[in-house]
């Protein structure tokens, strides 16, 4: 197995770098602090074609691969992980289910507006009582006439508030459990959509986080998504893909605090010397780097197996599990090695450690991700 | 509109490094980029395709691995790209380079010849110029400012003290500082495209109509009589003292190196 990036891919890695740098480092700290949605920045990332990468150029899309789109999310979480998790909610999750099960008509109709980022995409399956237990859905969607009538609510739906289309999922036939699972494509606009409470988070505070609701929400029969009942089968689907770009996010967030750590040890002193001379911050500057090459190669061997059109469930469960895992224990041990002042909120290693747990958490949990792993091998 | 772009591909002088040992640049691993002033110059003319639907050219010497560059102008939004490489230009001074790009330039189509001030490993400002006069041209220097009015461009040009409001009839050079402009971003679209459906147009010696004492190493003039590493600074003293007593510890110091 070998990554050598192509040219392409390598020069497109060079243009999230630079506009990461120069556009999404100089917010990261206040968005975190005021918890506030970077809006400028996704102005920015929409007209330079960075919410559209994977998808054709038929539907405004960049006509790129899942390589190039996950090196974007791990440019933009290196610097700051609420811009990296919008780009990669929006993508994975808004995006992909139109692009993979929309109908036709369905994609003539949001794909240009969603790849071209005029419009912002989000995705709702979480409900208070449905979270790893997906099938556990209260939302009932009942069609009348013309129109699914749909009522309940979701909750922790990244991007809620900003976005202007969201993929929804609810009950058609409950006693079918989790064959009686439906998708639609729900727009903000539609009568009786409102959005809920705003979470207060540890991390990833500028992300918007919210929750849904659903009074006798009237969607057009022709917005459901794939066939009655095959909801299912689309959200576990599309999470999959949706795990590849949170571990790329983990392995941005990792690299980014390593990084912040191999300056501040060279410049820090104690004991009459810089704290990068003692083998203990050596070691574990190498042992870091090394994890995180490790989950680099998971990670784009996942989205490198996507692209192939192989299945890939493991891949992105094996990548997220390790990146997370990989960039919780990377930030936390930065963190000590800044000591004190790794502590505060100056340095900005310490929101880097609060928002490497998300990733541990949505779009499964880490249990999840031993499940789908362990469900492979035993099967 | 016909507009024709000049870039340099030039090493990141903010990523070079000094060797601590010998105090040489180190210009291994440093990576190349399209030289700053080269690039406004380009975000300039694709705002004027973008207003006025021109067709952008762009145009290089250099090695083969200036490709890179190219490709970044075509993912920019150039429409073509041009690279005069050929063994026979190596080693070319200003007035060698400027003789070989003029040549490969009069046989191309152009209203607007842009090119940047300057190189920033250079900083010569000569070679923008050059081709103006190579080509009878008129040239407008250090552009801040770029607009068309019909058949003609209107250039604020900067000056150390003023600014100069220059209107010239088309066709005519503009050499442009990189305060002109902020060059966009690529796009990873563009990227791809620059690489899997875009040509990049290669001349040779052969192509050129031009003498061999106008190019490379034996058509340049310049002979380069020493070249030296500057030397390093010792490290300064900082003291924080009133200015009375800064003064009496500063004529102490000079004092003890019999300076004063």
């Amino acid at each position: 197995m070998s990554f050598a990036l192509s040219k392409e891919q390598r020069m497109a890695q060079q243009l999230f770098r630079r506009f990461a740098e120069k556009e999404v480092k100089p917010l990261a700290q206040e968005v975190d602090e005021n918890e506030r949605f970077p809006s400028e920045t996704v102005e920015k990332m929409a007209r330079f074609g960075f919410l559209g990468i994977p998808y054709g150029k038929e539907w405004e899309g960049q006509g790129c691969d899942t390589l190039t789109y996950i090196l974007c999310v791990e440019e933009m979480s290196r610097f700051c992980a609420t811009t990296g998790v919008i780009v990669s909610a929006h993508t994975s999750l808004g995006c992909d289910p139109i692009a993979k099960y929309g109908t036709p008509e369905q994609k003539e109709k949001y794909l240009p507006d969603l790849l071209s980022g005029r419009k912002l995409g989000a995705f709702a399956l979480t409900e208070p009582g449905a979270g790893t237990d997906a099938a556990g859905q209260q939302t009932k969607a009942v069609l009348d006439g013309e129109n699914y009538i749909l009522n309940g609510s979701k909750i922790f739906i990244t991007n809620a508030g900003q976005a202007d289309v969201y993929i929804i999922f609810a009950m058609t036939d409950k006693s079918l459990g989790t064959k009686g699972i439906s998708a639609f494509i729900v727009e903000k606009e539609f009568p009786g959509f409102s959005v809920g409470k705003k979470e207060k988070k540890m991390g990833i505070r500028g992300s918007s986080t919210c929750e849904l609701i659903f009074e006798n929400c009237l969607v057009p029969k022709e917005n459901m998504l794939g066939k009655e009942g095959k909801g299912f089968g689309i959200a576990m689907g599309t999470l999959d893909g949706g795990r590849i770009g949170i571990g790329a996010q983990a392995l941005g967030v990792a690299q980014g605090a390593l990084d912040e750590t191999v300056a501040y040890v060279k410049e820090r002193k104690q004991f009459g010397k810089p704290i990068s001379a003692f083998q203990n911050t050596q070691f574990q500057l190498a042992e870091m780097q090394t994890r995180i090459e490790a989950a680099r190669h998971l990670v784009y061997d996942a989205a490198a197996t996507k692209d192939s059109g192989a299945r890939f469930s493991v891949e992105a469960a094996m990548a997220k599990l390790y990146a997370s895992q990989t960039a919780m224990e990377v930030t936390t041990k930065c963190v000590q090695l800044h000591g004190g002042y790794g502590y505060m909120r100056d340095y900005p290693v310490e929101r880097m450690m609060r928002d490497a747990k998300i990733t541990e958490i949505y779009e499964g949990t880490s249990e999840v991700q031993l499940m789908v792993v362990a469900g492979a091998l035993l099967k | 509109m016909k507009i024709i772009v000049c870039v340099k591909q030039v090493p990141d002088t903010n990523e070079v490094r000094l060797d601590p040992v010998t105090g040489t640049l180190m210009r291994e691993g440093v990576p190349s980029i399209v030289n700053p002033d080269d690039k406004a110059g380009l975000e300039a003319a694709l705002r004027l395709k973008d207003q006025y639907g021109a067709h952008v050219t762009v145009l290089s010497m250099g090695p083969p691995q200036a490709d890179l560059a190219l490709r970044e102008t075509l993912a920019m939004g150039a429409d073509e790209a041009v690279l005069l490489t050929d063994k026979a230009f190596s080693g070319a001074d200003t007035w060698a380079t400027s003789s070989t790009l003029a040549s490969a330039l009069s046989d191309m189509e152009y209203d607007l010849i842009i090119t940047g001030r300057q190189a920033i490993d250079g900083d010569t400002a000569q070679v923008g110029p050059q081709i103006a006069e190579h080509l009878g041209l008129v040239n407008i220097s250090y552009a801040e400012d770029l607009r068309v009015e019909d058949d003609c461009v209107v250039v604020k040009r900067q000056f150390e003290d003023r600014y100069h409001i220059i209107k010239a009839k088309m066709p005519c050079l503009i050499t442009a500082l990189s305060e002109m402009c902020e060059p966009r971003y690529m796009t990873p679209g563009g990227i791809f495209d620059a690489y899997r459906s875009r040509e990049i147009k290669t001349l040779v010696r052969s192509d050129l109509k031009i003498d061999d004492d106008n190019i490379g190493l034996k058509g340049s003039p310049t002979r380069v009589v020493k070249s030296f590493t500057k030397a390093v600074k010792g490290k300064g003293t900082v003291v924080a003292l009133d200015a009375h007593d800064a003064v009496d510890w500063i004529t102490d110091r000079l004092q003890e190196k019999f300076i004063l």
